[in-house]
């Protein structure tokens, strides 16, 4: 038995899981950070308040130039990192602002993703580089006004003619829909739900921005309106037929929002203890009161515990083990308690709490997006339910 | 060019810092280190020199092995090859030996090719002596021009260094002939942080480990016992005593501003 002396205690890392990490996976995580708090942090209250980011085209580029976009993919201009990097870099980026890490998420998750899967060798080649380079911005088109769990009745259809393709629908909440140069929509077709590589340009493509949100504000959402616009036979995914295709490059955005939330969780309670620690009540910090502190170390607890699901299930996308109900588990836990982190903190922060002020509102608001999108609670308890008991309950 | 840059591996201010027991040297074991923000200065300096024009940035450290990190994260923000001095024999040496140590080092270097340009930060943040670059600039009988807020190359590798010294009053504007060594102020750049390209590529750089038998030095000439100053005693710093009040009798923004004056706030 070891009788040496254990380094100090790490509030903000209780358990120690730093260990885990290698001496480049934390450098990825560090340049992220230094980006973050050179070019988000001091704004992104403001952009939140506004409902607008100011030079959206020039920070997706720098993302860019860091290499963060689509930094999991390999090949055509992509960084070629971890998963676990990948991960990492995720939380930091989520610890700024969900909006962040939303355009991050459907940039390379969604957007490339899909293009790198299941695109041709000129799909891949002409977007791939400049969408890696944050040079041009992607979205990504599955849910619609009445149709989201059930992507399989979307009412969107693509039809041949001649060699080309019609696509009439519509789809909604898409994260980056108005900036985009280009659009992976996904539609019925005579062959089953097909995608397609869709120039914003195109005519009968428009993508009018979502407003009234009180979620994500520092992010753009659209709807995407698709009025008979017509596409060269090449502008089909060849890759693949059927729903697999959406759910595969869902399965990659889950996985990033499974380490995403915690940033948000991780910002408040560093905000919810520092606070704890300077608010002076009945003639001490509210950091001394037994309250207070069941509070912090429930949700420190918590958020320990997330991150070392986030950290193993990321090993096993790393070894090519993970499976996707497997990142139901991590997106359904790790968003869940992330958001009552927030809501904890928020309490904690009193009155303080609802204001923009501190991060805490503004993580706890976003988060409500978080645990909607990229499947819901329901949706995930239901992958789940069918995968632990042999029986389906939504089907 | 060909750029040598000295960097030092040092405890990371934001944690304890503490001294070893025994020998009253910093306690380098029991707490995380980096590359000493100071000389992210001086690698960015070098950087923005080569990516203008052309050549080389060789980083140089002394330090244990640990010290391979300060390497490996100037490398990353694109510096190309790597000096590691490590010998155990170093443990504990003053800035005259670690500047003897470097001067070597600075010369093995420029075997290969000659050095036009030696950058350093203006200190380290754990020693913050500030005394090693004008130490190695003299032993490598090179004009040391310190302290630069600002740095013009002319005429690449046979030109000339201009610097900006900038005084409490006044701004020196100093040339000198290349080869030569800076020292740069946190005043000069912004310190890029590594990209993921950054990151990868630095896997693959070269770094050369040298001990100082590599160097033709005699363990007695560095370390502990050579020292011409070590730290007899420590303690800590006592906790902050309670600040001055200035009772305002019609003066009070005078004294105010005599005060921020006198301990150069303003």
């Amino acid at each position: 038995m070891k009788t040496s002396t254990p380094p100090p205690f790490d509030p903000n890392d209780p358990a120690g899981i730093d260990d885990l990490l290698s001496a480049d996976e934390k450098a990825v995580r560090e340049s992220v950070r230094q980006l973050c708090a050179q070019r988000v942090d001091p704004y992104v209250a403001d952009w939140f308040e506004r409902g607008t980011i100011d030079d959206i085209r020039g920070l997706t580029k720098e993302l860019g130039s860091l290499g963060v976009l689509g930094m999991h993919l390999e090949g055509y201009g992509c960084a070629g990192m971890s998963a676990t990097e990948y991960g990492l870099a995720c939380l930091e980026l989520e610890a700024s602002d969900s909006g962040l890490r939303s355009l991050v998420s459907v940039q390379g998750s969604l957007a490339m993703f899909a293009i790198w899967r299941w695109g041709s060798e000129e799909q891949k080649t002409q977007w791939l580089p400049p969408m890696a380079a944050g040079e041009a911005i992607g979205c990504f088109g599955l849910t619609e006004p009445d149709v989201g769990s059930d992507p399989g009745s979307m009412r969107t259809r693509a039809r041949r003619d001649g060699d080309d393709w019609v696509l009439d629908g519509r789809k909604m909440w898409i994260t980056n829909g108005s900036i985009a140069d280009v659009a992976v929509v996904w539609a019925q077709t005579d062959e089953g739900i097909r995608g397609f590589v869709v120039p914003t340009t195109t005519p009968g493509f428009s993508a009018p921005e979502i407003k009234h949100k009180q979620s994500l504000r520092a992010s753009v959402t659209s709807e995407l309106v698709l009025d008979a616009v017509r596409l060269p036979a090449d502008a089909v995914l060849p890759e693949v037929r059927g729903l697999k295709g959406p759910l595969s490059c869902l399965n990659e955005a889950r996985f990033g929002i499974v380490w995403g939330a915690l940033g948000a969780a991780r910002s408040s309670l560093q905000a919810a203890l520092s606070y704890a620690g300077e608010r002076t009540q009945f003639g001490r910090p509210i950091s001394g009161f037994q309250l207070t502190q069941a509070k912090l170390v429930d949700m420190s607890l918590e958020y320990t515990k997330g991150s070392l699901l986030a950290l193993h299930l990321a090993r096993r996308k790393d070894a090519g083990t993970l499976r996707p109900e497997q990142v139901c588990l991590g997106k359904l836990n790790n968003v869940r308690e992330s958001l009552e982190i927030c809501r904890t903190a928020r309490t904690i922060l009193g009155a303080n709490g609802i204001s923009l002020e501190y991060p805490v509102i503004r993580h706890m608001n976003n988060l409500e997006s978080v645990l909607t999108y990229e499947g819901t609670v329901e949706m995930h308890t239901l992958v789940l339910g069918q995968a632990i008991t042999g029986q389906s309950a939504f089907r | 060019m060909n750029i040598v840059v000295c960097v030092k591996y040092v405890p990371d201010a934001q944690a304890e810092r503490t001294f070893n027991a025994s020998d009253n040297t910093t306690d380098r074991d029991n707490v995380d280190g980096l590359l000493s923000e100071l000389d992210e200065y001086a690698v960015e300096e070098a950087l923005k020199i080569v990516e203008a024009g052309e050549g080389e940035v060789t980083v140089l450290t002394v330090g244990p092995a640990q010290a391979a990190d300060a390497i490996k994260k100037a490398l990353q923000m694109g510096a190309h090859k790597g000096v590691h001095v490590d010998d155990d024999a170093i443990h504990g040496s003053d800035a005259v030996a670690t500047s003897l140590v470097l001067a070597e080092a600075i010369k093995k270097i420029g075997n290969e090719a000659p050095v036009d340009l030696v950058v350093t930060g203006m200190a380290s943040t754990d020693g913050t002596m500030g005394v090693v670059p004008t130490m190695l600039a003299e032993r490598l009988g090179l004009p040391a021009v310190t302290f630069a807020s600002e740095l013009t190359i002319d005429g690449g590798a046979g030109g000339t260094a201009t610097i900006h010294r900038d005084g409490d009053a006044s701004t020196q504007t100093i040339t000198a002939t290349l080869p030569a060594l800076v020292s740069v102020t946190d005043q000069i750049n912004e310190p890029r942080y590594p990209s993921f390209k950054g990151i990868m590529a630095a896997k693959k750089k070269p770094v050369e480990k040298w001990a100082l038998a590599d160097l033709g030095i005699d363990p007695s000439q560095v370390g502990l016992d050579a020292a011409w100053t070590k730290v007899e005693a420590f303690a800590a710093r006592p906790p902050r005593s309670q600040g001055e009040i200035v009772p305002d009798e019609g003066d009070g923004g005078r004294k105010l501003a005599a005060f921020l004056t006198e301990h150069k706030f303003v």
